[in-house]
This record gives C-alpha cells, structure tokens and sequence, in this order.
C-alpha cells in the first residue's frame, strides 16, 4: 500500500513537472545562454540589455567564466554560443562536433604603464627595449636602450620591477604574441599563452592586482587593458610600431590596427592584429570573438542568436567606444556580415 | 508509548548515521574524482612533479615543488606569528583584563574571523604591503640584509607579506579556542598555585603546562588548516613567482593561488590535469599535517600528565 503511494506521488509529481516546463518554454520568452572570456563582458551585458529591451521575447545569460571555460562549454555544447579573446587553436576545433564560426564583436588593446615619479604618459619604448625588459634582460631605467629614445625623460637608475599577470588571461595572450613576434629570443624562451613562464617579475592578479602594484612600487611597469590603465589614469607607454612611429594606446590607434589588418583579415578571422601594419596603429592589441557553430540544433535559437550578431555587429558596435571597447572596423563588418549568412538550421540559412 | 519511544530512537540513530556517512562518502568521493582527474599528469610526470620545479604552461611542463615550497613556508611563518599573539591574548582577557575591555576585544576578535578572505586581500595589497615594505622590509634589509633570510631587493609582495596576513586571518581562531581551553581550567586550581605564593605568571605557566598545551596546540592545527588552504588573499600579497628562495623578502607561490589564478583559463588536458594534481597534492598535504598533529598530541598528552 505504502509503496503504491510512493509510485503514485512519484508519477504524479513527473506528470506536474512536464505539465509546468514544457507549455511554459513554448510561450515563455526563448534564453539564449553563452559563457566565456570576462574581458568584453561590460561590452556584452549592455548588448544582451539593450537587445532583449527592444527584441522582447528574447533573453541572454551570460556567464563570464574566462575564455578557456567558453571552449570548453561550447566544445561540450552545454552553452548556445562561446566567447573567447583567443581564437581557438586548430588542435581545439578539431575536438568539435562541428564547425565553428569565429565572429569578432570589439577590439582590446593593452597598455604598457609604468610608475615613474615625474614622468607621465607618453614614455617612447621600442619593442627590443620591451622585450629585453621582459626578459630581464634591462633592469635599470636609465639603461642607454630606453634613455636615447627619451631625451627630456629625466630616468633616474633605480631598478625595474617588471609586474604582469598572475591569473591565466585574455591580456597576456595579447601580450605574449606580441612580444612573441618581435623578438626572437622570447619566442624561444618563453613563448606565447594566456599564462607563461615568466623570467623575471611580480605576479599580480587581475588588471587591479597588476595595477596595485605598479601603482604602489616606484620603479614598476606592467601591462593592463587600455580601459583599465584609462579609467585608473595610469601613465602608458608609447609603444614603436612597425613603421617606426611611437604610438600611445587610445581607442582609435586601436582601430587603425584593426583597419591596418583588414585587407589580409583571413575568411574565418582567427587573425592576429599585434603588430598591425599602419602609420597610426597601436601595435599591442587582439580581437575578441564570439563562437557560434555554423550548423545550428534549435531554430528558433540559431534565428535569434543570428538576428542578434547582425544586430551587435551593426548598432550594437556604436556601443563599443563609450565603454573603451574599439569598435571593429567596416570593412571588416561586410565581411562578418558575409560570414553570418552561413549560420544555418539543417542547411538552411538563418539569416 | 514505550514502543514509540523506541522507534523514534532507532530512526534518530540511524538518520544520524546516514549524516555521518555522508560526510565520509564526500570526502571518498573528492578523493576519488582528484586522483581520476589527476591521472595524466601522474602518469607523464610521476615522482617528478612533486620534486622538479619547472611550471611551464606553454610547453606543458609542469612541476610543483616551488607551490609546495611556497604554502608550507607562508603557513608556518603565519602560525609562527598568530600563536604568540592568539595564546598571549587569550591568556590576557581571560586572566588580566577588566570587565569593560573583555567583551570589545573578543568581539572585535570574531568579527576579524569574520571578514571575507578577499577583502583581506585588497587590504594587503592597499595597505599591509605598503606599510611592511617601507617600515619593515626596507630598514631591515639596509641592516640585515646579509642574512640569507632578508637578502635581496624589496618589491613588496612576497613570502613574509603573505605569512603576516595570514597570521592575521588565523589570530582570531587560535584567539577563540585558547580562550574556550584557558576557561576549562578549574578556578580552584588557579586559586590552589596563588595561596601557595605563586606569582601570576607562575600561576599561568603551571596551569597551562599541566592543562592547555594539547587544547592550544589543537588551535594551532586549526589555525595551520586555514592557512594551508587560504587561497584569495594570499595570491593577492605572495608576488605569484614559482621560485625556491629562502629570502622572506622575494615572492613566492602557493598550491591554493596557482589554481586559482590558472584554472578558469587552463584549456590544455595535460594543463587541467597538473592543475587537479596539485589540487590533490594540497589535499594529501592537509591529511598529513592532521594526522601528524594527532599523532603529536597522543605522544603529548601522558608526557605532560607524568610530569
């Protein structure tokens, strides 16, 4: 008798279960979910805000959870789209179970700043001098390496604390590449990833880890995102680029950078834009992407989430400057425009 | 009614049993999923992950000799410092403050036990470093810094910023339980040692070597288990630099920071996988460290009580 109640409450509270979700995710708004890289997240939560309000019906949760958990979330399909501000590798999409579209929603740059009393932004680093500081290799300020580029800079010969990242990040994958591809010696030595295997220097974690820090060390330098150095009023560093002109960060050097890699910007746009050809181009800077897989499973989900990126794409990026987020260039939008067309539901076009 | 009674006792028993089991089967259960994750990086690195110390995630060389190094010497630097001050505080409220300072003090006290560890983190960074750094680290490493322990430049964050905070995160447990140790020693004792002409402090250092040596030494386990595993703040102070110094004054790193810092964007199987293992290393460490404390306690308790 007992037993057969037990049975019969258990059927009863399924029967409610299917009776409560399914006519309710019928009518109910559709949830769009997403998970990945913490650095555009301001930039995205205003998106999914703005989107959802003037699109009702359609709602977004996002979980910033850093770039590698995105992979990982998209890879194993438990989220609707990805975000990453490093493009896959070759060896990550082949674990997919299928194609994945890289689609670039805002440009990141990071600054090189630095606590010197008395000297404020603006400090000329060539990329050898940044190298070498990295690699331990310059460890006094008044070194002839940086002093000849910066004849008023009044460089006392006290020692360089070099700071960077301690936590695994977006930012120093931007940076590593960067140095990774002009300098030789530190592609050999240390390479290129989202953490490294510093030589020399503090780990601080996050940008207000690195920023306390230098903020607080005379003598410091290392590295942030633009918006942060910007919001925190930190002195940066104006970086050599590859045409020889010393560029300071700001959000349209950024964009020539990202204007300067367009002519070559490859079809799935998995690009590097550190050291961006360009007279104007601010040399340290990378894209962040969405992942979205070109064959879609739900299409009422694979509509919204396409209608969205046209959206984020067109008056989503008018969004980007106010937040410090360089907006991506036009001609690179035709091209994504192109791409998005490819997002499909069993070979048809969402578009 | 006597029956009831009786039916009532056998459910209450085994309910709490089935509690009890649960807590065994988690910590089976955490054991188990740390070792299966940790399985690629045990078999590619064996012994040598815990005696290289080389962290190198680009090339996916991985070692954690210099965490290992890094959690065991912030911790016992913090249970160095927190034992006087949790113990002599303890003795201090309980034997020689007047009424009015008791209660602030041990209020104050639990409400620093109470405070989020990230906020004890920012704090370090904004205020703790700054202060050690220019009125500690920097006199003491013009004076002294010949000595193998100071050598070295002054950056701030380092080894000996960690061990102060985390000797101020753990005061207030050693702090509460020396205290709860300190009362159960009977008065008539305290009194007996007084009318035979002890001094206070006599009165103390009797009462405490005969009575709350294994409570405080308990404490202090308690303490070392915070310490061991405190994870945000001290990535916040340590400098996060896998290096082998004995300096006090150079950055070091921790088994607990490493995670946290790596994790979230670890992408690689191998890079995973030498994350959980030193997760497990930690876990092991913490086992031994308990099992080592009661072992000592055993060995403590009949040497003291023959004395």
């Amino acid at each position: 008798m007992k037993k057969r109640f037990g049975l019969g409450l258990a059927l009863f509270g399924i029967a409610v279960w299917f009776a409560g979700t399914n006519p309710a995710r019928a009518a109910g708004p559709l949830t769009v979910t997403g998970a990945g890289a913490t650095f555009p997240y301001p930039l995205y939560s205003k998106w999914f805000y703005e989107y959802s309000n003037s699109h009702p019906g359609v709602n977004f949760n996002y979980q910033s959870i850093g770039s590698g958990g995105g992979i990982r979330q998209i890879t194993a399909g438990t989220v609707d789209f990805g975000a990453s501000d490093a493009p896959m590798t070759d060896e990550e999409m082949a674990k997919l179970p299928g194609p994945i579209l890289h689609i670039p929603t805002a440009i990141g740059a990071v600054a090189v700043v630095y606590h010197l009393g008395g000297v404020g932004s603006g400090l000329r680093l060539t990329p050898d001098a940044l190298a070498e500081i990295f690699l331990g290799k310059i460890t006094k300020w008044n070194d002839p390496k940086i002093a000849s580029h910066n004849p008023g800079a009044k460089l006392a010969g006290s020692d360089i604390v070099l700071v960077h990242r301690s936590d695994g990040s977006g930012t120093t994958d931007i940076f590593t590449n960067y140095l990774n591809t002009v300098s030789a010696e530190w592609k050999e030595k240390v390479g290129r990833g989202k953490s490294v295997n510093w030589p020399v220097g503090l780990g601080g974690k996050g940008n207000e880890g690195v920023s306390g820090v230098v903020k607080q060390t005379p003598g410091a330098i290392g590295y942030v995102e633009l918006a942060y150095a910007t919001q925190n009023r930190m002195a940066m560093a104006a970086l050599r680029n590859r045409e020889g002109h010393f560029v300071l960060p700001s959000l349209e050097s950024t964009s020539e950078a990202a204007a300067g890699a367009a002519k070559t910007m490859p079809a799935d746009f998995r690009v590097s834009l550190v050291d961006a050809p360009g007279k104007d181009s601010y040399p340290v800077c990378g894209l962040t992407w969405l992942l979205v897989y070109r064959d879609q499973r739900d299409e009422a989900k694979g509509k919204a989430l396409v209608s969205f990126l046209a959206w984020a794409m067109h008056d989503g990026q008018k969004r980007n400057a106010p937040l410090l987020y360089a907006p991506i260039p036009k001609t690179v939008v035709e091209k994504v425009d192109i791409a998005l067309k490819q997002i499909r539901y069993k070979g048809k076009s969402l578009y | 009614m006597k029956v009831g009674a009786n039916i009532k006792d056998f459910l209450f028993e085994k309910t709490t049993a089935l509690f009890a089991l649960c807590v065994l089967g988690l910590t089976l259960l955490l054991f188990a999923l740390l070792i299966r994750e940790s399985l690629p990086a045990i078999r590619k690195f064996g012994v040598t992950f815990v005696t290289n110390s080389t962290w190198d995630p680009v090339l996916e060389e991985f070692a954690a000799l210099p965490f290992l190094y890094g959690t065991l010497v912030s911790s016992f630097l913090a249970i160095l410092i927190a034992v006087p001050l949790g113990v002599g505080s303890a003795i201090f409220i309980n034997e020689f403050a007047p009424g009015w300072l008791k209660t602030p003090i041990s209020f104050l006290a639990e409400l620093l036990a109470a405070i989020p560890s990230v906020i004890y983190g920012l704090w370090g960074i904004f205020v703790l470093v700054p202060i050690l750094r220019d009125n500690f680290m920097k006199p003491v490493s013009r004076a002294l810094g010949w000595i193998p322990l100071f050598q070295g430049p002054v950056y701030g964050p380092s080894m000996l910023a960690a061990g102060v905070l985390l000797a101020i995160m753990v005061v207030p447990f050693i702090l509460s339980v020396s205290r709860e140790v300190l009362a159960t020693v009977p008065q008539v004792q305290k009194e007996a040692v007084l009318s035979l002409g002890g001094t206070h402090w006599e009165m103390i250092r009797i009462v405490i070597g005969q009575h709350c040596i294994p409570g405080i030494f308990g404490a202090t386990i308690l303490g070392l288990g915070r310490a061991l595993g405190e994870t945000m703040a001290v990535t916040m102070v340590i400098g996060n630099r896998p290096d082998i110094v004995l300096s006090l004054f150079q950055p070091g790193y921790s088994m607990a920071a490493v995670i946290a810092n790596e994790f979230t964007e670890a992408t690689g199987d191998l890079y995973l996988s030498a994350l959980v293992e030193i997760g497990l290393v930690l876990f092991l460490l913490t086992i031994v460290v308990n099992l080592a404390a009661k072992w000592i306690l055993t060995r403590m308790v009949p040497g003291r009580a023959g004395r």
